[in-house]
C-alpha cells in the first residue's frame, strides 16, 4: 500500500495539453475517483500513475519514491483496463497466475530480496482470487468463453494477485449493463474493504464516483477542478462546471441579481434568499450566477418565485418538471405524481442555505 | 482478425451458450439437397470449367506416352506415373523444390516478422520505412530477380561471386529473389496481425511485467499465429511453385542443379505425358505438405474463439 503524489505534473501532446499542472494528494488505503468528461485528462493522469505516459513536467511519486522514470513494471501496481485486457490465448488460470510468473515479490519481509514466487506458493494465491471473486467454475475456460462480467472480474483478479501498492482502474463498469454495474460497484467497495489497496478509479460518471470514492477528483480540459468526500463536491461546488458535473439532473443555474437592499437575490419571476456565509459579499446591484439543485426547488402556494411550466416527466417515484424561468429552463425534482401540467403557473421556494452564488465571469463559488 | 473478435464483449452476465453440435451428416431430406446444389451451381460450374475439367484432363494425359519427341502418343495406362513419380528425375526435382522452399520459406518469415515487429511503433516517419519493407512484394519475380541477377554477377556484379554457376550455391542463388519477396509478404501481414492485437493487451502484459523478449514471444506471437499459420501455408506453396527466380539466374544449371520440379515440368515440351505425370506428383507433394502444416501446427495455432 502507498499514497500517490502528483506534483505539478502535466502532459502535452505537442501543441496539447492533457494534463495541466496537477497536484493531486491520494492517501494510502483511499479510493480516489478521478471523475471528468471525455478528453479532460483523468484517463492520461492514470496512466502516467501506471508509467504507460511519460510525464511531461513535474514529479509524480507512489510512497516516497519519485517514479517518473521507473519503469512500468517496477512501480508495483496492477490495472484493470476498460475493455479488460484479457490474454485472449491463455486459460482464465493462466491470465490471473500471469503477474506472478514473471515478476518478483518481497514475500519474506521487507528485508529480504524479492524472489519468484513457488509453484504452490501462485496456485494458493489464484485460487484465492478465484474464490474471492467467485471465478472457481470457469479457471479452465479462455476469456472468449465467458460473459463480460465474469471478463470483469477475471480482470480483477489479476490485478489483485500480486497484491500490488496502488490499483488503477480506468472505466472498469462501461462495458457492463446497467444492473451488473450497480451489482460490481458494491462489490469493488467491499473488495476495496478486504484488501486495502490505494485504488485509483478513472469515471465519467458521476454515479459511480458518488457511491464508491472516498474522495473525488473532479477534472476538466485537463485541470483539476475540486477535489473532496463525495458529499463535499455535492454540497460545495467550487465552481459551476463541478456544480453541474455532480447530481442527475445537474444543478440549475440561471443569472440573478443582488437586490438593491443587498438582502435577496432577484430573478426572473421573483427573488430567492441570499445564502448565509457567503465567501465574498457581493455589491448591490451586481449580476451573479444562481445555483439550486432541482431536488432543493418545492412547489409552494406562497413561493417567492414564479416560473411557467413546460413539460412534466413521470418517472414512477418521482418526477421532473421543466420550467421556464426568464431565457433559463428550470428542472424541479418533485416526489410522487405532481399536480402540474405543461402551461400552469407554479410558484417555487428554496432555502436560503441550498441558494449557491457563483461569480459569472469566472465562474467561481461566492456563497 | 480473430483477435479482435474475441476482444468484443457480450455486455451481460448471462451464460455463454455452446453452439449447439451439429452431427456431421445432418439429416437433410431431397428438397434441401437439391436446393443446396442449386445455390452451389455457379461456383460449381467455375471451378469445372477451369479448374476440375483441365485437371481430369491432366490426369488423363499422364496416360499417355510420347512416341518419338512427341510426334503421336500411345496410351499406356498407370505405368507411366509408376516409371516417372518412382524414377530419379522425379524425386531430384523434388529435392531441389524442398531445398527451395527450405531456403526462402523460414528465411522469409522470420525477417518479415521481425522487421514488422520493429516497425510496428508509433515512431515519427515510420511510414516510410514501412513503405520500403513492404515494397519487396510490390516489384514481380522477374524484376526481383534481374536485381539479384545482376548484384551477384560474377562480372559486373555488386557481389562478384559465382554462385550461379556452382552447383552448391546456385540454388541459394536463385533464392535470394525469393526471400526478399518473401520478406515484403510476410512484413506486409505480419503488420497487419500486429495492428489488430489491441494495445491494453500488451500493455497490461507490460504493467504485469513482462519484458519485450517475453511480450514478443508470450502475447504476440500467440496472438499472430493464425497469420502465421496462413503465411508459412501459402510461402510453402509458392516456394514449390516457384519458376521464374530459377530460369532468370540458373536456368536450371549448373548441370541440372537447380531444376526444380517446376522447371522439370517447364522442360517436357517434347513429352506432354511426362510433364503431365510431373504436374500431378507437384500438386499431391504440396496437398501432402499443407496437410501435414495444419494436422501438426494448426493445434498451436490461437484463433481466439476456442
Amino acid at each position: 500500500m502507498a499514497s500517490v503524489t502528483f506534483d505539478a505534473v502535466s502532459k502535452r501532446y505537442g501543441e496539447v495539453t492533457a494534463v495541466d499542472d496537477l497536484n493531486l494528494a491520494i492517501d494510502d488505503g483511499e479510493f480516489m475517483v478521478l471523475l471528468g468528461p471525455s478528453g479532460c485528462g483523468k484517463t492520461t493522469a492514470l496512466r502516467m500513475i501506471a508509467g504507460l505516459e511519460d510525464i511531461s513536467d513535474g514529479k509524480l511519486s507512489i510512497g516516497d519514491e519519485v517514479v517518473n522514470d521507473v519503469d512500468p513494471s517496477r512501480r508495483d501496481i496492477s490495472m484493470v483496463f476498460q475493455s479488460y485486457a484479457l490474454y485472449p490465448h491463455m486459460t482464465v488460470q493462466r491470465n490471473i497466475e500471469s503477474p506472478l510468473l514473471v515478476r518478483s515479490y518481497q514475500v519474506d519481509g521487507p528485508d529480504q530480496p524479492a524472489r519468484k514466487l513457488t509453484k504452490a506458493e501462485r496456485d494458493e494465491r489464484v485460487a484465492e482470487a478465484a474464490r474471492v471473486l467467485d471465478l472457481e467454475p470457469y479457471l479452465k475456460r479462455k476469456p472468449a468463453a465467458l460473459s463480460g462480467g465474469q471478463r470483469q472480474r477475471v480482470a480483477l483478479a489479476r490485478a489483485f494477485v500480486g497484491r500490488p501498492k496502488v490499483f488503477l482502474m480506468d472505466e472498469p463498469l462501461s462495458n457492463l449493463d446497467a444492473k451488473l454495474r450497480a451489482q460490481t460497484r458494491i462489490e469493488l467497495v467491499e473488495l476495496h474493504e478486504r484488501v486495502g489497496t490505494t485504488v485509483v478509479y478513472v469515471t465519467h460518471d458521476q454515479v459511480e464516483a458518488m457511491t464508491m470514492a472516498t474522495r473525488v477528483a473532479v477534472m476538466s480540459m485537463g485541470k483539476l477542478q475540486q477535489v473532496g468526500t463525495p458529499q463535499e463536491v455535492y454540497a460545495r461546488p467550487v465552481n459551476t462546471f463541478v456544480a453541474q458535473f455532480i447530481g442527475t439532473p445537474p444543478m440549475n443555474c440561471f443569472p440573478g441579481k443582488i437586490a438593491a437592499d443587498g438582502s435577496r437575490i432577484e430573478v426572473d419571476g421573483g427573488t430567492l434568499p441570499l445564502p448565509a456565509g457567503l465567501i465574498a459579499v457581493p455589491a448591490a446591484g451586481s449580476t451573479v450566477t444562481v445555483g439550486v439543485r432541482p431536488e432543493h426547488l418545492q412547489v409552494a402556494a406562497e413561493g417567492s418565485v414564479g416560473v411557467v411550466v413546460r413539460a412534466v416527466e413521470w418517472l414512477g417515484h418521482e418526477c421532473l418538471i421543466s420550467a421556464s424561468i426568464g431565457e433559463a429552463t428550470l428542472v424541479i425534482r418533485e416526489v410522487g405524481m405532481s399536480p402540474s401540467a405543461a402551461g400552469n403557473d407554479i410558484r417555487l421556494s428554496v432555502d436560503a442555505a441550498d441558494v449557491h452564488l457563483f461569480d459569472p465571469n469566472t465562474t467561481l463559488r461566492i456563497g | 482478425m480473430s483477435v479482435v473478435d474475441s476482444m468484443s464483449l457480450p455486455n451481460d452476465d448471462a451464460p455463454v451458450l455452446e453452439a449447439p453440435k451439429r452431427s456431421r451428416r445432418g439429416k437433410y431430406n431431397a428438397k434441401e439437397v437439391g436446393l443446396a446444389f442449386v445455390f452451389l451451381l455457379p461456383s460449381l460450374a467455375v471451378f469445372s470449367v477451369f479448374f476440375y475439367l483441365p485437371f481430369a484432363r491432366l490426369l488423363s494425359w499422364g496416360t499417355y506416352e510420347s512416341v518419338r519427341g512427341g510426334a503421336s502418343y500411345n496410351p499406356v495406362g498407370l505405368d507411366q506415373y509408376k516409371d516417372v513419380l518412382g524414377g530419379d528425375e522425379f524425386r531430384q526435382g523434388l529435392w531441389h523444390s524442398l531445398q527451395f522452399v527450405l531456403y526462402t520459406v523460414p528465411a522469409g518469415l522470420i525477417l518479415g516478422t521481425l522487421l514488422a515487429v520493429a516497425a510496428h511503433r508509433r515512431l515519427k516517419g515510420i511510414k516510410v520505412f514501412q513503405a520500403i519493407f513492404s515494397s519487396t512484394l510490390a516489384s514481380s519475380v522477374a524484376v526481383s530477380s534481374v536485381i539479384f541477377f545482376f548484384l551477384f554477377n560474377p562480372a559486373v556484379g555488386f557481389f562478384q561471386v559465382s554462385w550461379q554457376s556452382d552447383p552448391d550455391m546456385a540454388m541459394f542463388a536463385a533464392a535470394l529473389p525469393a526471400i526478399w519477396q518473401n520478406l515484403g509478404l510476410a512484413f506486409v501481414i505480419v503488420l497487419a496481425g500486429l495492428q489488430a492485437v489491441p494495445d491494453e493487451v500488451m500493455e497490461a502484459a507490460r504493467l504485469d511485467g513482462y519484458g519485450a523478449w517475453r511480450r514478443l514471444t508470450r502475447i504476440t506471437l500467440p496472438l499472430i499465429s493464425p497469420v502465421l499459420m496462413f503465411l508459412l501455408v501459402i510461402l510453402v506453396i509458392y516456394g514449390f511453385q516457384a519458376f521464374a527466380q530459377i530460369d532468370i539466374i540458373t536456368k536450371g544449371g549448373p548441370g541440372g542443379a537447380s531444376e526444380t520440379l517446376v522447371f522439370k515440368i517447364f522442360k517436357q515440351t517434347q513429352d506432354y505425358g511426362k510433364g503431365a505425370v510431373l504436374s500431378v506428383g507437384l500438386f499431391f507433394v504440396t496437398l501432402v505438405v499443407t496437410f501435414f502444416q495444419f494436422a501438426i501446427l494448426d493445434r498451436r495455432v490461437h484463433y481466439g474463439d476456442e
